[in-house]
């Protein structure tokens, strides 16, 4: 008897909460601004679902949609990691 | 290239996104880990494009994307990040909508039907790709909207407060249902007209879900559709059995529902109370009139400067106001005079501070504060009364001793900076007005206190100019 892929979905999604829940948990208060957009960034690798979406040859709605989730989820995925890098480099130790 | 070179490669971007994540338990190590996030999504992408048709067109529309977010990125005030990460969550949820409806126009394309019985026929969706599909294209859309909403709340595009209905709950749970309803009926005849009835109602449902929230809730409400964004992720990551889009989903959606957490027991709240009770509407109005008129001492900004100088220790609990005001600078600037006086000058942090989770410590930074004189509540809320003064600026309920003391106090339980213990106590304000709230404050009367009032900005410039002289 086969499994499902649904259940090796959920056997893959309920580790991955169980790992995000003790990363995150470990993460510095002072970080959670950072935190948030970089996991901006990260739910922006929806792009590799939008990217498949607009795989096909054929240009169609179908593919025309998927572009179109492209280009927001790249968004998504630049600015995110830019914008954390950009506060990132503002949590400095004592003036020199 | 093979399907298992590429799951491996999935599976490597997955694992330095965890990575990525993990880098943030430190400012050290967290530039490294946000290379690593950076990484893991480059290599996905490379990945992907070369198993897709229409390159060219992709990495145009990539490159759009990718603009856009640079300059945004660029350009965005660290005050308005709570927006920028709403609008963001409504992009993630707008494009799982959209692969959605394309993932259900083409479904050949992602290898997710069974053969028809009948050779001629089209071929139909698997039951367990109709039941992903339904629930990636809801969550979507409600990320979708609710952050709209959100974002036009956070911006003051909307106003910030929370707009309700008489019945409000009843009309959102029978939107729910009906919402279900069609999910449900596209599950067993996998059709246009339930999808997008599905879709509209679930559209519909995330603007009424966060238009009755506001005010201060609005950190709870951002770190929410956090996890909404997260969690439609993994939902497309179901439709098309992408292990390391159910990954990457699931820990921003355990980590929008931890922050999310965090947020409400720092208000002492649950989050159904969130979602189905307003804030500081109604409740607080009554007792600040009755309230007999009640005595408190103003003092200038150089008492201030002189009670500082003199201080062995001194605290200062920012607030939003600091930021509205764009004081963090001067704030700066004084506790660097008064560094070089010998006084040992910390700021305490409140989790909600500011408009969404650790946006103080952000702000502060931008204002160049080193980070180890920063210190968050629980770390420093034992030292209050060993503090000879403590400076409240731009903050208020975060510093109300009622919280404490007043059972009858909308605010009673809610963890505060235990300000009222220092021997000193200055607070910058203003007025005399009440705060987010809407609670008058019993710190502002006691006999060690002393209000400075004026634009905070205004008031720690002239406590500098006293200091310099």
């Amino acid at each position: 008897m086969g499994v499902d892929p649904i259940v090796t979905n959920l056997t893959v999604f309920v580790l991955a909460i169980v790992v995000g829940y003790h990363v995150v948990w470990n993460v510095t208060p002072a970080l959670h601004t950072p935190l948030m957009a970089v996991t901006n960034a990260v739910s922006g690798i929806i792009i590799v679902g939008a990217m498949l979406a607009a795989g096909p040859m054929q240009i169609d709605v179908g593919t025309v949609l998927g572009l179109l989730a492209v280009m927001l989820a790249a968004v998504n995925v630049f600015g995110g990691f830019l914008v954390t890098q950009r506060m990132l480099s503002m949590f400095r130790k004592k003036n020199k | 290239m093979s399907a298992n070179f590429v799951a491996l490669a999935y599976l490597l971007a997955a694992v330095l996104f965890i990575l990525a994540l993990k880098g943030l338990s430190s400012p050290v190590s967290a530039q490294r880990g946000n290379l690593f996030g950076m990484i893991g999504m480059a290599i996905a992408v490379l990945t992907t494009l070369t198993i897709t048709q229409n390159v060219i067109y992709i990495i145009l529309a990539i490159a759009v994307g990718g603009v856009i977010g640079a300059v945004v990125a660029k350009r965005i005030e660290m005050t308005a990040m709570p927006e920028l990460v709403a609008a963001m969550h409504s992009l993630v949820g707008l494009a799982a909508v959209l692969i959605a409806v394309s993932a259900f126009y083409n479904p050949v394309a992602y290898g997710i039907t069974q053969p028809s019985f009948f050779s001629q026929a089209k071929p139909t969706l698997y039951l367990s790709s109709r039941i992903e599909l339904f629930i990636g294209a809801f969550i979507g859309a409600i990320t979708f909207t609710g952050s709209i909403i959100a974002f036009g709340k956070l911006s003051g595009k909307l106003g910030n407060k929370s707009l309700r209905f008489g019945g409000q709950h009843w009309v959102n749970l029978l939107l729910g249902v009906a919402m279900i309803g069609f999910g449900i009926a596209f599950c067993i005849t996998p059709a246009w007209t339930p999808f997008l009835i599905m879709l509209a109602l679930a559209l519909l449902l995330g603007v009424l879900l966060i238009m009755p929230i506001g005010g201060a809730d609005m950190p709870v409400v951002v770190s929410m559709l956090n996890a909404y964004s997260g969690f439609a992720a993994a939902g497309i990551g179901f439709t098309l059995n992408n292990n390391m889009l159910i990954i990457a989903g699931a820990l921003v959606g355990s980590s929008g529902t931890i922050l999310s957490y965090i947020m409400c027991r720092a208000m002492n709240r649950s989050i159904i109370n969130v979602i189905f009770g307003g804030f500081g509407e109604g409740v607080a109005a009554e007792d600040v009139g009755a309230a007999v008129q009640k005595t408190y001492r103003s003092g200038s900004a150089e008492d201030a400067a002189f009670l500082m100088s003199n201080a062995d220790s001194v605290i200062i609990v920012p607030g939003y106001g600091l930021a509205v005001a764009r004081a963090q600078h001067a704030i700066n600037e004084m506790s660097t005079l008064l560094l070089a006086k010998g006084v040992k000058v910390r700021y305490a942090i409140h989790p909600v501070a500011g408009r969404m989770p650790g946006h103080m410590n952000v702000l502060l930074a931008e204002a160049e504060v080193p980070y180890e004189q920063v210190e968050e509540m629980d770390e420093i809320n034992n030292e209050f009364a060993d503090t000879d003064v403590v400076l409240v600026i731009g903050a208020n309920d975060v510093v109300n001793p009622a919280a404490k003391t007043d059972p009858a106090s909308p605010i009673y339980g809610m963890p505060i900076l235990e300000a009222h213990k220092a021997r000193t106590i200055l607070v910058v304000k203003r007025s005399m007005a009440a705060g987010y709230a809407g609670l008058d404050n019993e710190l502002f009367y006691l006999d060690k206190s002393m209000m400075i009032f004026g634009d905070a900005k205004k008031v720690v410039e002239d406590v500098i100019k006293s200091l310099q002289h």
